[in-house]
C-alpha cells in the first residue's frame, strides 16, 4: 500500500530483525539519527569557544589573549553550520520557517530557535564586529576594488579610529561578553533541556541533563580551540605562545574535572535510586553502549586526557612534548565528547520505553541522514574558518606594525 | 541625545509594542471566531475508550481494520494500534511479544507451559491524553487537541522534526514514510463525529474495545467506568490518558 | 555624552532590521501566517471529511436481514459483519460497487479459534491439527449462527487451557465432572447455567483424607482435622495443577 523508499524499508527490516526482547512496534525506527548527534556537538563547541574567549574579556586572563580572535571565529564558523543538520533532518525542511512564524511557547525546540537567533545576531556577530571594527576600517582604507567595498560594508562605513573610539569598542566588547556568557549558557543549556525535559525517556529526562550538556560543551569548545591553535601554528610554521597553551590546558583540566564529576553524579544517582528503568538501562550500557560509553567516552575521552593534563602540570616536559600531548589530548576529548552526544541521542533510542527490550541503529553510509553527510557537516566549519581567516585575519594588526596606542 | 531622553524613549517602546501586539491578537481572534456551519458541536463531547483486557482474544482484526480504514502503511514498522501478549511465569519472569508484527501460526498449537501462571492479550493505541506531552513539545503547533478530546496531527504543517514521537511515553506515534509527517491513531475522528464507531471497535469480535463519550449520559464508556476497576498506562507520568483499562495486570507497561 | 559614531551606525542597522521585522510581522504579512489556530480549525474540517471505509454493522441489515437476524440469535451476535466480510462502506452505498468477499477458508476461522493459551477462559477454541483437519469450518458451522452440529460433551473446547494444564498434572485422569456438576444447558447457553465448584473440604477429602482408599490418591493423603485450618482446599492448591509444574 505504501510507496516507502526501498532504503528505508531495508534499514527498518534489518533493525526489526535485531530487536532483543519486546519493543513497542513503532519504536523499531530510530527517529533521531546521526545528524541529531552532530548538532549538539557543533553547538557545544560554539558555546565552549565563546566561554574561553570570555575569560580574556571579562575575567582578564591575559595569558589567553593570543587565541581570543581564534576562539570567536571558531564559535562563528561552528554556529553557521550548527543549524544545517537540523534542517537536513526534517521531514519537511521547506516548512522550517514555521518554527519562527508560529512557535509553540511550550516547546523547548521552538524557543531554542529564538535563542539561537539571539546568540548569533545579538551576541556573536556584534562581539566580532566590535573586536574587528578598527581593523576593518583600516583594511577598507588600504584595499582596492571590490574588497574596498566589502570591508567598507563590513565596518558599516564607520571611519572613527581615534583612541576614544577604540576604547569604546573595547568597553562595548566587554559588556557584550558579559551578556554573552549567560547567553552561551542558555544556548547549550537549552539543547540539554530539549532532552532533559522528555519525561517519557528516563535516559534523557533528568534535571542534570542541561548542566551536563553545558559542561561537556565547555570542554569540547576549549579542546577545539586548543586543537586549532596547535594545528594553525604547525601549518603556518609560527611560534606558539606556550604560556597561552598551558593556560588553556589548565582551564581544560578544570572543565574536565567538573564535567566528569557531574556525569559521575548522574550515574551514581541513578544506580543508588534504582528506579524501574535501571535494569534495562544497565543492559543498554553493557550490551549496546559498552564501546562508545565506557571505552571511548569515559576511558579515552575523559580519564586519559585527565591523566595527561595532570601529568603535564606536575612533570616538567619540554615544549615539543607538551605540544604533542596537548594536541593528542584535545583530539581525544573531541572524540570523547562526540561519543557522549552519540550515547545520549542514539543511546536513548536503543532501548524500549516498555523497559523490556533493546533495538538497533543501522547508520546509513550515503543519503541525507548518513555518515557521509555527517562527515561533510563536521568538516564544513573548518572550511568556513579558512574563509574567515582570509577575510578577517586575526594577526593583521600585528603584521601591519601599527603604533601602539 | 542625553541619557534621560534615551531612557524615556526606551520606556515608551514597551507600551507601543504592547499596543501593536493587542491589535494583532484581535485580528487573529477574528480569523478563528468564524464557526463552521455544521450541527456538530465538539464541546458537547469528550471522547475516550475502554479496553476490557480479559475479553481480548488476540485475533488482530482491530489492527487490520485500522490499517484498512486509515491508510496506514502495511509494513510491520507502523501501527496506530497493536496487540501485545503477556506471559507471566511462576518464576517471576514476564515475557512480552507484539503479535501484530509477528502473528501466531494458525496451523499448529504451541506446547503448553504449565509454569505460566497468567497469560493474556493487551490491545494498545494512542491514549488521546487529556494532558498530552506530544502536544506540549510540538514546535509549530501542528499537533493539537480538539475540543472533543482527540489529538490530531496537521499533516500540512508538521515539519517532521519527530519531537512528538520522542515525547510519547506509549510508542503510539510514528513518522509516516509517505507524507514524512508524524502520524497516529485519531480515534477514527472522521467516523466518530458522524456517530459511527472507530474501525477497531467496529470489528472487535469480543467487545474488548468500548468506545464512548465521557460527557455522555447513557453511554457504554460511562457504564464501563462504573462496573470496572479502571487503570491507565503509566499514570505516574501525569499524561491523563483517556484509554481506560479494566482488569489491567500490573506487569503491563 | 555623545554616542560614538560606530554605535550610531550599528544602532541604525539594528533598528532598521527590527523595524522591517516588526513591519512585516504586524502590518504587511497576513495574520493567518502567524497563528496556528485557523490551520487547526481547517485540519479538523479536513479530518472529518475523510472517507469512511467500514459501514458499520447495522447498515447491513437493510438488505441482509436474514443473515443479520440469524446472527443475532447465535454466538456471533456481537461480531460486526465487516469483521469477516471486510470494509464494505462502498458496497453499502452502492450495491454494484463491488461485492464484499466471503472468507470460506479454514485459516480464516482459525485466526480467532485456533487454540492459544493466552485466549480467555470460556472462549471456544480448537486444535487445528486434531479438529476435522483439512475440512472447511463452514461445512459444519454456519458462520452466521455457528452452533456446532452436536452439543459438545467435552469441556476442553471452551476450557482448553485448563484441560491442557490438567493433562500435565497429577489430576490428569480426573474427569471434570468429578468435581464440577454441569448441566446440558451450560453447553448451549454457558453463562445462563454455570457449573458448580466444590465448596466443602470434603469434596477433596473423599479422596485425600487419611483413611480413604482410592489408589490414585495414594501419594497425597492428609489428616483433614489438622491440615489447612478451615480453608477450602482450592484456596491454596490449584486443583488443575495441584502441586505446581513438575
Amino acid at each position: 500500500m505504501s510507496g516507502m523508499p526501498e532504503s528505508l524499508h531495508e534499514q527498518l527490516s534489518h533493525q526489526l530483525s535485531q530487536v532483543i526482547g519486546f519493543i513497542y512496534p513503532n519504536e523499531v525506527e530510530t527517529q533521531w539519527a546521526i545528524l541529531i548527534v552532530v548538532y549538539p556537538y557543533l553547538t557545544g563547541i560554539v558555546a565552549g569557544a565563546f566561554i574561553l574567549a570570555s575569560l580574556v574579556k571579562v575575567f582578564n586572563v591575559v595569558e589567553v589573549q593570543p587565541i581570543y580572535r581564534l576562539a570567536l571565529l571558531t564559535a562563528l564558523a561552528f554556529m553557521l553550520v550548527a543549524g544545517m543538520p537540523l534542517q537536513l533532518h526534517l521531514g519537511h525542511p521547506e516548512r522550517a520557517y514555521e518554527i519562527f512564524f508560529t512557535p509553540q511557547p511550550t516547546s523547548a525546540m521552538a524557543m531554542f530557535g529564538f535563542v539561537y537567533l539571539w546568540y548569533l545576531l545579538g551576541i556573536l556577530l556584534i562581539e566580532i564586529w566590535f573586536e574587528y571594527r578598527q581593523q576593518l576600517v583600516l583594511m577598507a582604507q588600504q584595499a582596492r576594488g571590490v574588497m574596498k567595498g566589502v570591508y567598507g560594508a563590513l565596518s558599516l562605513f564607520s571611519k572613527d579610529v581615534s583612541p576614544e573610539a577604540i576604547a569604546f569598542d573595547h568597553k562595548a566588547s566587554k559588556i557584550i561578553t558579559i551578556i554573552g556568557i549567560p547567553s552561551a549558557f542558555l544556548l547549550h543549556g537549552y539543547v540539554g533541556f530539549i532532552f532533559g525535559s522528555v519525561k517519557a525517556n528516563p535516559w534523557w529526562g533528568s534535571v542534570l541533563m542541561p548542566i551536563v550538556f553545558l559542561m561537556s560543551a565547555i570542554v569540547s569548545g576549549i579542546a577545539m580551540v586548543m586543537f586549532l591553535y596547535i594545528l594553525l601554528s604547525l601549518l603556518r610554521n609560527a611560534r606558539l605562545d606556550m604560556r597561552c597553551l598551558d593556560k588553556i590546558g589548565l582551564f581544560l583540566l578544570v572543565a574536565i574535572i567538573v564535567d566528569f564529576a557531574l556525569e559521575s553524579l548522574d550515574y551514581i544517582h541513578r544506580l543508588y535510586q534504582s528506579e524501574e528503568s535501571i535494569k534495562i538501562l544497565g543492559e543498554l550500557v553493557s550490551a549496546k553502549l559498552f564501546t562508545s560509553l565506557v571505552i571511548i567516552q569515559v576511558l579515552l575521552g575523559m580519564f586519559l586526557p585527565l591523566l595527561i593534563l595532570v601529568l603535564v602540570r606536575t612533570v616538567r616536559f619540554n615544549e615539543e612534548l607538551r605540544k604533542l600531548l596537548y594536541f593528542t589530548t584535545s583530539l581525544l576529548i573531541l572524540l570523547g565528547i562526540f561519543s557522549m552526544r552519540w550515547n545520549v541521542v542514539i543511546g536513548g533510542q536503543l532501548y524500549s520505553k516498555s523497559f523490556r527490550g533493546l533495538m538497533a541503529y543501522k547508520m546509513e553510509m550515503t543519503g541525507i541522514e548518513s555518515l557521509f553527510t555527517a562527515l561533510v557537516l563536521l568538516a564544513l566549519p573548518f572550511v568556513i574558518l579558512t574563509v574567515l581567516f582570509r577575510l578577517l585575519p586575526p594577526r593583521w594588526m600585528d603584521e601591519h606594525a601599527l603604533p601602539a596606542r | 541625545m542625553n541619557k534621560r531622553e534615551f531612557l524615556k524613549d526606551a520606556i515608551l517602546f514597551f507600551p507601543a509594542a504592547g499596543v501593536l501586539q493587542a491589535l494583532s491578537c484581535q485580528a487573529a481572534a477574528k480569523d478563528a471566531a468564524a464557526p463552521a456551519a455544521s450541527a456538530y458541536d465538539p464541546t458537547d463531547h469528550w471522547y475516550g475508550m475502554g479496553v476490557d483486557v480479559d475479553k481480548c482474544i488476540g485475533c488482530n482484526r482491530c489492527v487490520e481494520a485500522c490499517k484498512a480504514e486509515n491508510g496506514v502503511p502495511d509494513e510491520p514498522f507502523y501501527f496506530r494500534t497493536w496487540v501485545e501478549r503477556y506471559s507471566i511465569h511462576s518464576n517471576g519472569e514476564t515475557t512480552v511479544e507484539c503479535i501484530s508484527t509477528k502473528p501466531a501460526p494458525v496451523d499448529q498449537v504451541a506446547p503448553e507451559d504449565p509454569g505460566i501462571v497468567r497469560t493474556f492479550f493487551v490491545p494498545k493505541l494512542c491514549n488521546q491524553c487529556a494532558h498530552p506531552p506530544c502536544v506540549q513539545v510540538c514546535p509549530v503547533g501542528a499537533t493539537f487537541q480538539t475540543k472533543d478530546g482527540v489529538v490530531l496531527v496537521d499533516e500540512k504543517r508538521c515539519i517532521g522534526c519527530r519531537y512528538c514521537i520522542q515525547a510519547c511515553p506509549y510508542g503510539a506515534r510514528y513518522l509516516n514514510p509517505n507524507t514524512r509527517t508524524a502520524d497516529k491513531c485519531t480515534f477514527c475522528y472522521h467516523r466518530i463525529t458522524k456517530g459511527l464507531l472507530p474501525a477497531c471497535v467496529e470489528v472487535c469480535p469480543t467487545e474488548a474495545r468500548i468506545f464512548g463519550d465521557l460527557k455522555g449520559k447513557a453511554d457504554r464508556l460511562v457504564r464501563f467506568q462504573r462496573v470496572n476497576k479502571i487503570a491507565v498506562l503509566k499514570p505516574d507520568l501525569n499524561t491523563e490518558p483517556k484509554v481506560l483499562y479494566a482488569d489491567l495486570d500490573g506487569e503491563v507497561r | 555624552m555623545r554616542l560614538p559614531e560606530q554605535v550610531t551606525r550599528l544602532g541604525t542597522v539594528i533598528v532598521a532590521i527590527l523595524a522591517i521585522v516588526l513591519l512585516l510581522r504586524f502590518v504587511i504579512l497576513p495574520e493567518s501566517l502567524f497563528s496556528a489556530r485557523p490551520h487547526q480549525a481547517a485540519k479538523v474540517e479536513r479530518e472529518m471529511a475523510k472517507p469512511v471505509r467500514y459501514a458499520g454493522a447495522t447498515s447491513c441489515r437493510k438488505c441482509h436481514a436474514e443473515q443479520f437476524d440469524a446472527k443475532y440469535g447465535g454466538a456471533h451476535r456481537n461480531i460486526g459483519c465487516e469483521n469477516c466480510h471486510g470494509p464494505s462502506a462502498g458496497h453499502a452505498a452502492d450495491e454494484k460497487a463491488g461485492k464484499p468477499p466471503k472468507p470460506r477458508e479454514r485459516e480464516f476461522c482459525l485466526g480467532c479459534h485456533a487454540y492459544q493459551s493466552a485466549r480467555p477462559n470460556g472462549f471456544p477454541q480448537v486444535d487445528p491439527q486434531k479438529h476435522k483437519p483439512k475440512k472447511r469450518c463452514v461445512t459444519c458451522h454456519d458462520p452466521h449462527d455457528p452452533v456446532p452440529p452436536e452439543t459438545p460433551q467435552d469441556c476442553g473446547g471452551c476450557h482448553g487451557r485448563i484441560e491442557r494444564t490438567k493433562a500435565l498434572s497429577d489430576h490428569a485422569l480426573l474427569a471434570c465432572a468429578e468435581c464440577h456438576q454441569v448441566t446440558e444447558q451450560h453447553m448451549i447457553r454457558p453463562r445462563q447455567a454455570l457449573p458448580t465448584k466444590p465448596d466443602t473440604r470434603e469434596s477433596c477429602g473423599r479422596c485425600h483424607a487419611v483413611g480413604t482408599t482410592d489408589p490414585a490418591a495414594a501419594k497425597a493423603r492428609i489428616d483433614m482435622a489438622r491440615h489447612g485450618r478451615s480453608f477450602l482446599c482450592w484456596q491454596c492448591h490449584y486443583a488443575h495443577l495441584p502441586e505446581g509444574p513438575k
